[in-house]
């Protein structure tokens, strides 16, 4: 890390270090993107986990945080503006695909541009919408944006924001689709798009030619919403981002907290923690299964695969008292204790998954239809996986090995033994059938953890008023679609001034284009739904 | 009257007053043994086959799936038909919560349900905001959008109680007068003029 | 033959007596059609109210569930109310359509499954209409409801509809020629177009029996044409939901979707009732030559019971389909049948030409 450290000092002077958890490069805006493509092409940081803005009053700026694919480090870079009236940075969406997004995401809620962004539209809020909600001057009264049923306002084009040679900004607006394309509305209420997204698709025949994702349309506003709780009341809206991830989200929010107040969690509850997070695993896989298949035309093995879910649901619900938003994890430790007949319940599930994995696979893999639908379909490399920050069984079938469990093994994940399934076709087929291998893999993990769950405490002692000092956290965990990260800023006060949710679905939507063009429009319903994004997951 | 479906004891139902109120508005106005007899007919065909509309934009949804699964099984009585198509579902089970972007596509899906239509508020969100009632961009309740009918809390409320809301529809439907007398089209009108969210609707609907 | 009851002597006595009356010929036969034209209306709706039934319990039933349970005894009366509540269900209007296409469709489509309905023989002279091209005939008027389809799909101004129709339109050209050719195969083993006489042909063997290899694989291509004609899973692509939403009927409501509901569910019963009918005898009853004894028990099950027997069976091999095999995409559907399909009937019936021709059939 230090000869990283003297290498850019040496190479950027005006580069500043602060060492937080992950080293933090403050540069100036025009040597952003040199820094960027020197990290990305001669240190290896390859892979950009995010970006995060940041309103810090005097100054509206942006986060990048990167990391390395070999060697699993991470590195990030600060950027600010002082110019709050019209702000505006260089973007780096020519190294990284995925910023495009990230990016909008960034003009959406801080009113920053990026300057050569080839699509700098809104993301999640119309194009209509008044003022940018995560600043801290923000006017949330109603009136300015009161919900309407007047349809909204839609636009063909993108706007593409250019430094003149005298420095003012230039705008090009520029055409989503050519003229005389046939574009289909799917979505957002549209059975395939699981969910309320929407896909705008030109297809010439039955061949999609382009698909223009618009999001936004269960956006909560959660990350705002935080900033006015305190931690532990900031903790049940990660149920309800990718409700089949609840407890791996809760677990990866309470981590980070944890980590910023300084409290040891009892290994108790770090074991009942990890064996809840490889059951929401299992059940989750399951439910993808059900409506994957579902999706394709069979319905029938939607209901054979809930019924496990029904079983870990049953088993969830009489320790954590719901069958879904448990908001069990809690900082500290868990909520309650586990409840009597858990290990025995557990076991019964465990004996009989490989006989419904048996014949998950008798009905579905082997079939010849299914076979002809999915394999080849929406292939994905490693490169395009790492391009677009795919995470999770997406991003593991086209052989990245993108666990966080075993890249920043974190909890008791370091004790047990358990493999990370990567494959290489990087098609449709590949990532049904990483995630079944998952599910072994994670039944693998609880049987370890089963018999020795220790006796002991299930909740450490924490401040009834908790204060996190002040700086900044970054925590990662494996969620069940890919790696969930959260970014806590605190004042030193009893809320965040920022959180920040990285959720895997936003990059599996986002890389939908690019891989279902050029494939029939029935594939778009293979191709989008064996990337498993969950909608409100996406939009927070 | 007793209005109470198979197996399930009157006093089992918890909002009684509510659905007695609608039979005596019924009695008081009165009406003809053969429209009388008629309206029981169909209406017990309406009130046995509430198809819904595939519908959900979160958690609350992936219960309603459960719903249909085995465990649960809304088939046995007979809503498992969800419908794809608004022209043909019978009410729209709002499964989650409605955010400013969402509420024009939603009251479009409402308008476009062949009459007679039904809406269920499923969940905190819908009913409320929920959780998300502080946001900037969520919709505190539907019912300022679209006529509630029956409201489920729950976040998100177990499937059994999402039977239990669907079963208090049917009851509801059951003590409704489908010939003459309560027009479900006056009704509508009601709620227009009480909500300027829904007016709004109704002029693009009628092309203004 | 003898002991099986010939319902042509009821209609033989009721147009006696009717005559008998003094009633003019004209007037008689009008009186006939009207009385014959309610009760086959009748049948049409009790028998797809039926299968929307019996759909429904036997999905439930591979899905570990319990099915309609709840209305009437077992659920019975479930499909009837759905039938009430679909019958005062609002006609929506559309605007920016063509408003006399749009309506005439469902007609189209629920008027071609019935008109084929007509041809099918129900037992012994219980047959609306029997002339010498019944088949034929069969073959002609099931193909006006792909018109219907098509016509329903564009008129509605609807992208997903328009998709929906088009593919519908694909499809069920093509495996029209699968149907047919599978068709004339049997013909062409019976030697004749007329219903009742194909019927009467396999008295001693059924076709599928006596037509040994040839029958069978015309069999198999029927059943895998036939799900396609009728739009089912998994070659239920015009109506795919979590593609198109609703297909071609996306934008209908009512009764008029009602309509395209109930075809689809008869024109199940009537692909399975013609399948009987080539392969399985119609409403013959399954005689094994040389077991007299058991010949005259089975002749006492009366044709009707056997016909429509018979065409549950094979519709419940149809609704199993649908209920375990995921969709295929449109382009493989078309290379199963003019890459697989196509090629192998036209061969097998130059078999079972060869074969009639040298008589290597099972003869009894």
């Amino acid at each position: 890390m230090a000869t990283i450290k003297e290498n850019i000092a040496a190479r950027f002077p005006q580069a500043t270090f602060e060492d937080a958890d992950v080293l933090l490069i403050n540069i100036p805006d025009e040597q952003l993107h040199d820094l960027a493509a020197a990290l990305r092409d001669e240190y290896g940081y390859d892979y950009l986990i995010t970006i995060v803005g940041v309103d810090r009053v005097q100054s509206l700026g942006a986060i990048y945080f990167l990391s390395s694919t070999a060697t699993n480090q991470e590195i990030s870079i600060q950027v600010a503006t002082t110019d709050r009236e019209n702000p505006a940075l260089t973007s780096i969406s020519d190294l990284w695909s995925i910023a495009t997004i990230y990016e909008r995401e960034i003009f959406d809620f801080y009113g920053i541009k990026f300057l050569n962004n080839q699509d700098m539209r809104r993301l999640f809020l119309s194009i209509d919408w008044v003022g940018y909600p995560l600043r801290k001057d923000y006017d949330n009264s109603p009136e300015n944006n009161a919900p309407s049923t007047q349809n909204e306002r839609q636009s063909d084009f993108t706007q593409v924001y250019t430094r003149r040679e005298d420095g003012s900004i230039a705008c090009e607006d520029r055409a989503v689709f050519q003229p005389d394309d046939f574009v289909v509305n799917i979505g957002p209420q549209h059975p395939a798009t699981h969910g309320v997204l929407r896909f705008r698709t030109a297809i010439d025949g039955e061949i999609i030619k382009k698909i223009d994702v618009y999001m936004g349309y269960i956006h909560r506003g959660i990350e705002k919403l935080c900033e006015n709780l305190t931690y532990p009341q900031t903790l049940h809206f990660t149920d309800r981002m990718d409700y089949f991830s609840a407890h791996n989200y809760h677990h990866g929010l309470c981590m980070c907290i944890e980590r910023a107040a300084g409290i040891e969690v009892p290994r108790r509850a770090q074991v009942i923690r990890v064996i809840m997070d490889e059951l929401s695993r299992i059940a989750s896989h399951c439910l993808f299964f059900g409506t994957y298949c579902m999706d394709l035309g069979a319905t029938t093995m939607l209901f054979y695969t809930l019924r496990v879910r029904e079983q870990i649901l049953d088993i969830m619900e009489k320790t954590c008292g719901a069958r879904m938003t448990f908001n069990y994890d809690c900082i500290g430790g868990v909520m309650a204790d586990l409840d009597p007949d858990f290990v025995k319940d557990v076991k019964a599930l465990l004996a009989t998954l490989p006989a419904n994995l048996k014949e998950y696979n008798k009905l579905f893999v082997g079939n010849v239809i299914a076979e002809g639908r999915l394999e080849g379909m929406g292939v994905m490399s490693r490169e395009h996986a790492i391009d677009w920050g795919v995470t999770g069984p997406s991003g593991r079938a086209s052989g990245w090995a993108c666990d966080v469990r075993k890249t920043h093994p974190y909890s008791v994940y370091p004790e047990v033994e358990f493999d990370e399934i990567t494959m290489t076709e990087g098609d449709s087929m590949a990532r049904f059938k990483c995630r079944m291998l998952e599910i072994e893999q994670s039944a693998r993990i609880i049987e370890q953890l089963i018999d020795n769950i220790p006796e002991g405490d299930y909740l450490a002692k924490v401040p009834k008023v908790l204060k996190l000092p002040q700086g900044h956290w970054f925590q990662l965990v494996e969620g069940c679609r890919g790696v969930f990260g959260v970014y806590i800023e605190s004042d030193g006060g009893t809320s965040p001034v920022r959180m920040k949710f990285v959720t895997p679905s936003l990059n599996l939507a986002a890389v939908t284009d690019s891989i279902t063009s050029g494939n029939k429009i029935a594939d778009l319903i293979t191709i989008a739904g064996s990337l498993d994004y969950i909608v409100p997951d996406m939009d927070r | 009257m007793e209005v109470t479906t198979k197996s399930m004891p009157y006093e089992a139902w918890k909002d009684n007053e509510y659905i007695e109120n609608l039979v005596d508005e019924l009695r008081a106005q009165g009406t003809n043994v053969l429209v009388g007899s008629l309206d029981k007919l169909i209406n017990w065909g309406r009130s046995n086959s509430l198809w819904p509309l595939t519908f959900a934009t979160s958690c609350c949804g992936i219960e309603f799936v459960s719903l249909g699964a085995a465990r649960f099984d809304m088939a046995r009585f007979g809503w498992e038909v969800a419908r794809s198509s608004p022209r043909q579902a019978d009410f729209i089970m709002v499964a989650g919560t409605i955010v400013n972007r969402m509420v024009p596509v939603f009251r479009r899906l409402y308008d476009q349900l062949a009459e007679p239509k039904y809406v269920i508020a499923c969940g905190g969100c819908a009913i409320s905001g929920g959780p998300f009632r502080k946001s900037y961009h969520v919709a505190k309740g539907i019912e300022d959008i679209v006529p509630v009918d029956v409201f489920v809390p729950g976040c998100p409320p177990c499937p059994e109680a999402m039977i239990y809301g669907i079963m208090q529809l049917s009851r509801k439907v059951k003590v409704e007068r489908f010939f003459g007398g309560v027009n479900r089209q006056e009704k509508q009108k009601d709620f227009v003029d009480e909500h300027p969210m829904a007016k709004e609707a109704e002029k693009i609907i009628n092309g203004d | 033959m003898e002991t099986t009851f010939d319902f042509s002597t009821i209609t033989q006595w009721f147009n006696n007596l009717l005559l008998g009356w003094g009633l003019a010929p004209w007037l008689v036969t009008t009186i006939e059609c009207v009385l014959v034209g309610v009760g086959l209306l009748l049948l049409y709706a009790l028998l797809a109210l039926f299968y929307i039934y019996f759909e429904r319990k036997v999905c439930a039933a591979f899905q570990c569930r319990l099915g309609p349970n709840r209305v009437g005894p077992l659920g019975l009366l479930q499909s009837f109310a759905d039938m009430f509540k679909i019958l005062i269900k609002e006609l929506i209007q559309l605007k920016h359509i063509d408003k006399f296409l749009f309506a005439l469709a469902p007609y189209l489509v629920i008027i071609a499954s019935m008109m084929a309905f007509a041809v099918l023989p129900w037992g012994p002279g219980l047959q609306i209409i029997d002339f010498n091209i019944g088949i034929f005939f069969l073959i002609a008027v099931s193909s006006i409801g792909v018109l219907g389809i098509l016509l329903a799909g564009w008129s509605s101004n609807n992208k997903f509809t328009l998709i929906g129709a088009m593919r519908s339109g694909a499809q069920m050209i093509s495996y029209e020629l699968s149907i047919g050719l599978s068709v004339i195969t049997m013909v062409a083993f019976a030697g004749t177009m007329n219903v009742e006489e194909i019927v009467l042909a396999q008295d001693n063997c059924w076709f599928i029996f006596a037509g040994h290899v040839p029958a069978i694989i015309a069999f198999v291509i029927y059943i895998i044409a036939g799900t396609a004609e009728t739009n089912r899973g998994p070659f239920d692509l015009p109506e795919a939901e979590s593609e198109l939403t609703a297909g071609y009927h996306t934008e209908y409501s009512g009764i008029h979707f009602g309509f395209f509901y109930l075809a689809e569910y008869l024109n199940l019963f009537i692909v399975a009732g013609v399948a009987s009918l080539l392969f399985f005898g119609g409403w013959m009853p399954l005689h094994i030559p040389g077991w007299e004894g058991f010949n005259h028990i089975m002749n006492y099950i009366p044709g009707i019971v056997w016909f429509i027997g018979k065409a549950i069976v094979i519709s419940f091999i149809i609704i199993w389909f649908k209920w375990t095999f995921p969709r295929l995409r449109i382009d493989q559907l078309l290379k199963l049948e003019w890459k697989y399909l196509l090629p192998i009937n036209l061969f097998n019936l130059a078999l079972m030409v060869m074969i009639v021709i040298c008589g290597w059939y099972i003869k009894w």
